[in-house]
């Protein structure tokens, strides 16, 4: 991979840091009159998550990361590995369990979601911000009670729990926010 | 072309014409003159932090020329050709600083004070930067102070080991390695200067002799310091300015003293300038400069976030 200069960092670029891919979220240049020129950055670790600022000195370089972000449909999961297939080559890929992470609890077969590869291994998966799921389970609804306001949990075909309004049931299907696991509306009515 | 539009809206571009008549009369009303000096010279700046353009090519070039990093030679020649004081607003030029405060072409309000020492000098400039920015209270303090009150350490007599500590509890620097003054920018840059001037005019002054530059450097009790001063305003790096070194023989001694460094670091050397040296063997009157950032004065007074936003056309547009 190409090596970058500090001038040359931008947002989105993907650099290798301490042996780990690593995402730069903001470069800011900083200089005194006098004195040593710095770059601020702001970087994301793909592998753990992290967000943290290291300083450089200015005109110090770091290698490009063999990153990219795909858009892939989700096949299904052995419970070990999840399967995903890009859509134009149908070449699949499968993610472990520290790839997927939280993301299972949104992923829906047949649907596409982002998965970013490192070194041609899926690093991370990330579902659309709105993903429609069936409830398997919640307490009976209270029919007509759309004003009260209040809340129940209500568990999904993919295990996930959400809170949703008390008129909603079972075999329902509803939108979720996959960013906040916040109940948007329902989709359709059994 | 969908660079072809100004970067500044044209509101700011007027409140820039006003700020440069403010500033004129400014000086008219204290008998500065305005003075001109050549931007493309033979010499460039020996400090190793600081980096010119250079110009190759060109019928009229015998050798390379370099785009002037400020105009402070020129000026101190016309100083010691018995000007009296003198200000300019100069186009400056420096590779490689780019950013949000930072455009490689910028304007510099620079000016001398013959018989000025920095702390009279500072109070003219909280002068100007109030007849563009409206009355604010000026705070000073020495570097030294700075230090002990906000960091808890004296950068003039902490070890080396002990600033980089003081740097690692608060920042990730990685791998970085360097020398007394490197942990001193990085703290100075990073921790304290985006505290400084909140609502104010905040005056830092007397800085460790290495970090002098073209400064007298005086004895201050257990320590020497360079008689030199920023001002910080809105978190933001304004003014530098120096009661300035007038022995040309420690002039010639700090400017090899750059190059010495720049053949360590393995940049290149630069030619030294023989006619500013020439003039100050002649003779520099007592006097103290400062160099102030015009595009940065203008942030202010429009609370622009970015550099970009005060100019006509910035880097990327031209």
């Amino acid at each position: 991979m190409a090596n970058y200069s500090t001038s040359e960092f931008r947002s989105g670029m993907k650099v290798m840091l301490d042996g780990d891919p690593c995402s730069i979220l903001d470069n800011e240049f900083v200089k005194p009159g006098k004195g040593q020129a710095f770059n601020r950055v702001k970087l994301r670790n793909l592998k753990t998550g992290r967000q943290w600022e290291r300083t450089f000195k200015s005109g110090e370089t770091l290698e490009g990361a063999d990153v990219v972000d795909r858009e892939m449909e989700y096949l299904y999961t052995d419970s070990e590995f999840w399967y995903f297939m890009e859509p134009d080559t149908f070449e699949q890929y499968q993610a472990d369990a520290a790839a997927v992470g939280d993301s299972h609890l949104w992923l829906k077969e047949n649907e596409r979601c982002d998965v970013t590869l490192y070194n041609g291994t899926p690093l991370s998966v990330a579902p659309p911000n709105f993903v429609e799921l069936e409830i398997v389970e919640t307490d009976p609804g209270l029919k007509g009670d759309t004003a009260t306001g209040g809340t129940k949990p209500a568990k999904l075909t993919t295990g996930a729990v959400v809170k949703v309004p008390l008129f909603i049931s079972t075999g329902e299907v509803i939108r979720v926010d996959t960013r906040t696991g916040e109940y948007q509306n329902r989709v359709s009515k059994s | 072309m969908e660079h072809w539009q100004p970067a500044a809206d044209l509101g700011i571009l007027r409140q820039r014409a006003g700020l440069l008549s403010t500033i004129r009369r400014f000086f008219s009303d204290r008998g500065v003159l305005e003075v001109e000096t050549p931007q493309l010279c033979s010499h460039g700046i020996t400090d190793p932090a600081i980096e010119p353009f250079i110009v190759a090519d060109g019928a009229a070039l015998a050798r390379p020329r370099f785009l002037q990093t400020s105009p402070e030679y020129a000026m101190k020649r016309l100083l010691a050709a018995q000007s009296g004081p003198i200000y300019q607003i100069a186009r400056a030029f420096r590779d490689g600083e780019a950013g949000a405060r930072h455009n490689p072409e910028f304007s510099l309000l620079e000016w001398y004070r013959p018989g000025f020492d920095h702390h009279e000098l500072m109070r003219e400039v909280a002068a100007l930067a109030e007849a563009c920015l409206g009355a604010r209270q000026v705070e000073k303090y020495s570097y030294r102070q700075l230090f002990l009150e906000r960091l808890a350490v004296d950068p003039f007599t902490a070890s080396v080991a002990e600033l980089e500590a003081v740097v690692r509890s608060h920042l990730d620097p990685g791998d970085m390695a360097g020398e007394r003054d490197l942990w001193l920018d990085l703290l100075m840059s990073h921790l304290l200067e985006p505290q400084l001037g909140a609502g104010t005019l905040c005056f830092i002054y007397d800085y460790p002799d290495s970090q002098a530059a073209l400064a007298q450097v005086v004895s201050a009790g257990d320590v020497s310091v360079g008689q030199r001063f920023e001002l910080y305003a809105e978190g933001m790096e304004l003014a530098n300015g120096y009661c300035e070194l007038t022995d040309a023989t420690q002039q010639r001694q700090r400017f090899e003293r750059d190059n010495a460094l720049r053949r360590e670091r393995g940049q290149p050397e630069r030619p030294l300038d023989e006619y500013l040296l020439a003039a100050m063997a002649h003779g520099l009157p007592n006097c103290s400069g400062v160099a102030l950032g015009v595009d940065r004065l203008l942030m202010l007074m429009t609370g622009a976030s970015s550099i970009q936003d005060v100019l006509a056309f910035d880097w990327q547009r031209c």
